[in-house]
């Protein structure tokens, strides 16, 4: 199966000139990345060339690194059934980033976009019904980005004398315990309690 | 009536229906009794259980990944298992192996027997949840013997299982399997000739095989509908490359078609359950269960008594838990419901850096509006049935 995906790979490259940035063949799986305004394209080739046939969407995702310029992935995984090969494309983004959907080439990509837009605020353009999915009617913010808090801002529960489910900030009882077991031994890239000192003299 | 007074209705459906299967809320718009329109909401269950891993080590996500399709729960955390196997590097020796398809299987035929009774149960079957319910309760009790929990296992874990599995519960299971196609012969006695469920399942909820493919639909939603497409044959895990089984398809992709399939897959999961138990008893009847590799899988109790390593190493891992090398996977399982997947990304440390979790039933779900379009108000739980909804895995 790698041989046909490094295969598919500079096929890919030959076929998708410039489109296709990078492609990595890693743990037995290609990956490949493509700009925002090539993704339709791109995605569209993949469904209808004759070597590819990627006519199933499995998966669209996103993950949040902070620390880049443009913070979010969007992930698309397909599916070739005739070729039996999987391929995943991933797409950058930010927070103001129109990513286009996928809807048009995939009516399976619904879901998936609207839960990437619900979980990560990542935009999609094109899409036809962009709602929340996951998270509660009225909810804020978006859940699954680093900087979002694991406890959450708001809890809720049944007001006895209101008759109603009322939203209030969260209170923890005790200080959320997130150990940190990183070995100081091995160099960690933050200041380590005690250790506020050590470098300035 | 003058014209100008016919119009649309909107109705709810659950989130507190019983056939809704869980939580879902179905906001129906109806022409007559002709449904126009369905929007599903969903995420009335959602846990955050993505967000959750992100903040455990590996071997903390095992138990999460069993609350997803909550019908089969060892066949997810297979997924999981799979995935940070292959960040790792490492191997399930050949009796593991053989222990996890086992108890994939059971998970199969466990949530198989749900789905197809529930399925008649939701148009007016009240015998077959009776009848299916005894044969499952059985497999729970092999679950429970194995992991010391009926459901919720965390039975398998990267690297192999967690503990052996002693000869007499292995002899029990393959006394199990002659009784149950028995008890499977009567549930389709009940069922498959009814005049009644076919009525209420022949060419409903008809999808096409392209469509199928378009929609992201697996496992049984595309056999249904004609395409020989099961992950255990064609990108084979495990040892499901050395088992003798077949794979039914559908002609028609009807929730009769579909019922059909998990009928038929059941008896092919027993074929596999038994080729498994005579090697556990025969061949493979001694050897380890899950990789020795001491900085990944923990010692044994007995070990730790003696060896300062394993000590050590037991302290390691249930603290700190193990380092994953960088970078990023996707593995999926046939599990019964589709392909569930896992995409795992490590950034190097002792926690995965992101954990999405592809269930089937998201996928399937929102075709809701597709498949129910025209189709009568009495159908949308025909249909809801056989598309095999568990509100764990959709709302994660």
């Amino acid at each position: 199966m790698a041989a046909s995906l490094s295969e598919l790979s500079t096929y890919l490259g030959e076929k998708l000139p410039g489109r296709v940035k990078d492609a990595v063949l890693a743990y037995g799986e290609l990956g490949i990345s493509v700009e925002p305004g090539d993704l339709i394209d791109v995605a569209t080739f993949l469904r209808d060339d004759a070597g590819c046939q990627f006519i199933s969407i499995i998966d669209v995702c996103g993950a949040d690194y902070p620390s880049r310029a443009k913070r979010f992935d969007v992930v698309y995984h397909l599916l070739s059934p005739k070729q039996n090969l999987r391929i995943r494309i991933k797409v950058q983004a930010d927070e103001e980033t129109l990513v286009p959907s996928l809807t048009s080439v995939y009516p399976g990509a619904d879901w998936f976009e609207r839960e990437t837009y619900d979980l990560y605020g990542v935009l999609f353009s094109g899409h036809p019904d962009l709602r929340r999915i996951l998270t509660d009617y009225g909810f804020e913010g978006h859940p699954l980005r680093k900087d979002f808090p694991l406890t959450g801002f708001v809890e809720v529960r049944y007001d006895d004398e209101a008759k109603r489910v009322i939203y209030e900030p969260v209170e923890l009882k005790q200080e959320f315990r997130n150990f940190d077991f990183l070995s100081p031994w091995e160099g960690t890239d933050y200041v380590l309690p005690g250790d506020e000192k050590a470098k300035t003299n | 009536m003058a014209e100008t007074s016919v119009r649309n209705f909107n109705i709810n459906f659950g989130p507190q229906h019983p056939a809704a299967h869980g939580v879902l809320r179905l906001v129906l718009e109806l022409d007559g009794e002709v449904v126009d329109r369905v929007d599903p909401h969903i995420g009335l269950l959602h846990r955050g259980t993505e967000k959750l891993i992100e903040h455990k080590t590996y071997l903390q996500a095992i138990p999460y990944l069993d609350r997803l399709d909550y019908c089969a729960p060892m066949n997810q955390e297979h997924a999981f298992a799979l995935a940070a196997e292959r960040l790792l590097g490492i191997e399930v020796p050949k009796r593991g192996q053989l222990i996890r398809v086992l108890y994939c299987e059971i998970g199969r035929i466990m949530s198989h027997i749900l789905n197809v009774t529930t399925q008649a149960l939701d148009i007016g079957a009240l015998t077959p949840p009776l009848w299916g319910f005894v044969e499952r309760e059985k497999l729970m009790v092999f679950y429970e013997r194995a992991s010391g929990s009926r459901m919720h296992a965390a039975y398998f874990r990267p690297g192999g299982v967690h503990q052996d599995l002693p000869a007499k519960l292995v002899e029990d299971i393959g006394k199990w399997i002659d009784p149950f196609l028995k008890s499977l012969d009567d549930l389709d006695k009940l069922l498959t000739g009814n005049r009644i469920f076919k009525q209420r399942n022949v060419d409903i909820g008809t999808v096409s095989l392209a469509d199928a493919w378009a929609w992201g639909f697996s496992g049984v939603m595309v056999r249904g509908s004609g395409a020989a497409w099961d992950l255990r044959k064609s990108q084979p895990y495990e040892c499901y490359s050395e088992m003798d089984f077949d794979i039914p398809i559908g002609k028609n992709g009807d929730c009769y078609d579909r019922y059909l399939v998990r009928m038929e897959e059941m008896r092919q999961s027993a074929k596999i359950m038994r080729q498994c138990v005579d090697l556990l008893l025969g061949k493979e009847s001694v050897g380890p269960v899950s990789n020795l590799d001491g900085k990944v899988v923990p010692p044994k109790r007995q070990a730790m008594k003696r060896s300062m390593e394993a000590l050590i190493h037991h302290f390691k891992l249930y603290t700190e838990g193990y380092r994953v090398p960088a970078g990023e996977v996707y593995a999926a399982v046939e599990a019964p419901k589709g392909e569930f997947g896992v995409y795992l990304v490590s950034d190097g440390s002792n926690k995965p850096y992101r954990c999405k979790l592809r269930a089937p039933g998201f996928a399937h779900l929102q075709a809701m509006d597709f498949l129910c379009r025209g189709h009568m108000l009495a159908d949308v739980t025909a249909v809801l049935g056989s598309l095999d909804i568990v509100f764990g895995e959709v709302d994660r």
